[in-house]
């Protein structure tokens, strides 16, 4: 067994981990990068169409052209990293002793730590998440393995294709299969709109006539050996499938874009504290969960719109992390719990002391227009046009106004 | 006889309802654009639409077997599909260096690689982009 020893362990290769190493690295921390794909890059390395990097370049890249320029960046600062390494177990001995345990190609490694930064990303919600009943033949995928396989290792999953979920991820991998000339026979969605912009609707869809069927679910996949045929059922205001609405539609493929959870199984073992609304752990303004000096960020904290917000997060992590390795003593903050008010579905940071300025990334729970969000505790607002779950509000809060809230809650709430 | 066509812009997230007032194959004007670049789409969109490509591309001998590209600027909408079948039909050498053009004259734009795909070494997996602490 091979046994090494670092300041910070980075786990997970992505945007996140990739910013939050090559933080660690210039701020003069030995740092170990962990991965479990054949390659960096995460989630952009598949995606070839533009949206990333808008605020971290200040240029619209493809998905490829923006986790490069990371990539060159880590390995220009020096960041050591390991491809095809799985991370088994992290054991946290005391606040700075780690060891995390790794299947690689070189072997089964021991490694020790006294920070982890955990950007293991998310998974993708799978057909059984979503109801989807009926047969198994082959040829149901999730929107990123169909991705990967065509846009990374040039395979066609399918010629004739039914997506079920209408976010930006199913719109795009509509567009995406269609330029292929793959025949794609529609887009389904369970609920009465869809959940990708319109601009997305108007450039994946009708450029190639694709149907979208709002309203409609996916009752039933037939096939023996590969997928034959999909049922469509109509769904009422309750949800509910209305009888006799049934039709078939001829497909030879199944691409479930339905979005993602964060992935946080190794972490949890840990003992972190998680949070429902996030599905992520609970993290302090350092980004550190509940273990000390156990970082989480990026999708592995809280599924992010733009990847310039992964970026962010793991940056600001890796920067807090070489402050608090400095000269460690376990800190003595009596921290604000953050707290979800009307119309908030999720918000982190959860924890925070109000000695400094933090970033709060939140998402409503039904779209609203000229709204604020408000802290109910120091009667501070910010005013919105708009507000929707489909779009992260980012939201910079001064360290005064986090102070003035007194009794170890705030409250954020959207307010008319 | 002017006649109202409507669009939804395309350039931004907030994707603004355009209603362009044309007469014959003359554009008059737009509403409901939220900045001056939505103006300028529904010109365009209007007298010649135009759309960038995004795609891969085979690579022999890369240790991946794919390179992931994109159209220097948008070509017109009707050719993007014949593009598609150009680029569809060729095969590239590794190495491929990001930023490469992979194709000239591609009506009237350039093909660019937007990844770069080392040459994969016999019995080497992909791990170019790594520096390996652990190699003894």
């Amino acid at each position: 067994m091979v046994e090494k020893e670092y300041d910070v362990i980075v786990i997970g290769g992505g945007p996140a981990g990739l910013s939050a190493a090559t933080k660690a690295v210039e701020n003069g921390l030995k740092t170990l990068l962990l991965e479990n794909r054949e390659m960096l890059g995460g989630i952009p390395f598949q995606c070839v169409h533009t949206g990333f990097g808008i605020h971290c370049f200040k240029e619209d890249l493809t998905g490829c052209e923006f986790i490069t320029r990371l990539i060159d960046r880590a390995v220009e600062k020096g960041v050591e990293s390991m491809v095809k390494t799985h991370v088994l177990n992290i054991q946290v001995h005391s606040a700075l002793e780690k060891t995390v345990y790794a299947a690689s190609p070189k072997g089964f490694l021991k490694i020790r730590a006294e920070a982890i930064v955990y950007a293991a990303g998310a998974r993708e919600r799978h057909q059984y998440e979503v109801g989807l009943t009926g047969d198994r033949p082959d040829g149901v995928y999730t929107a990123g393995e169909a991705q990967a396989l065509m846009d990374v290792y040039g395979v066609m999953p399918g010629r004739r294709i039914v997506i079920l979920g209408s976010g930006d991820v199913g719109l795009i991998m509509a567009r995406r299969l269609a330029m292929e000339k793959a025949e794609v026979k529609a887009v389904i969605e369970i609920l009465p709109y869809p959940g990708g912009l319109t601009r997305n609707i108007v450039q994946c869809l009708n450029d190639f006539n694709i149907p979208l069927y709002l309203s409609h679910m996916v009752s039933g996949v037939r096939g023996s050996g590969r997928v034959e045929k999909v049922i469509v059922t109509r769904v009422g205001e309750d949800m509910k499938p209305v009888d006799g609405s049934e039709f078939e539609l001829e497909c030879d493929t199944v691409i479930v874009s339905a979005g993602l959870k964060p992935d946080i199984d190794i972490l949890e073992k840990t003992g972190v504290e998680t949070d429902p609304a996030t599905g992520g752990p609970i993290v302090n303004e350092f980004y550190e969960t509940s273990v000390p000096l156990v970082f989480a960020v990026g999708n592995a904290l809280v599924v992010n719109d733009l990847v310039d917000y992964n970026v962010e997060q793991g940056e600001a992590a890796a920067t807090h992390a070489s402050k608090l390795l400095e000269d460690y003593v376990s800190p003595r903050v009596e921290w604000k719990r953050v707290e979800r008010g009307r119309n908030l579905r999720l918000i982190v940071p959860q924890l925070v002391s109000g000695d400094r300025d933090v970033v709060f990334y939140s998402r409503v729970q039904h779209p609203e227009d000229n709204v604020q969000l408000a802290i109910r505790e120091t009667g501070y607002g910010k005013r919105f046009p708009r507000v929707k779950p489909a779009e992260m509000i980012r939201i910079r809060i001064p360290a005064e106004e986090l102070a003035k809230a007194h009794r170890g809650k705030i409250t954020f709430e959207v307010v008319r | 006889m002017n006649r109202i066509v409507e669009y939804t812009c395309i350039v931004c997230p907030a994707g603004c309802l355009l209603r362009a007032e044309v007469e014959g194959d003359r554009f008059v004007k737009v509403d409901g654009a939220g900045c001056q670049r939505g103006v300028e789409y529904a010109k365009q969109e209007f007298s010649d639409p135009r759309r960038m490509v995004f795609t891969v591309v085979r690579v022999r001998n890369g240790e991946l077997p794919t390179v992931s590209v994109k159209t220097s600027k948008p070509i017109p909408k009707s050719n993007v599909s014949n593009l598609m079948r150009m680029l569809a039909s060729i095969e590239l050498e590794a190495p491929v260096e990001i930023g490469e053009v992979v194709m000239r004259n591609a009506y009237g734009a350039e093909v660019i690689a937007t990844r770069r795909v080392s040459r994969r070494e016999p019995g080497k997996t992909c791990e170019t982009l790594v520096s390996n602490p652990f190699k003894q």
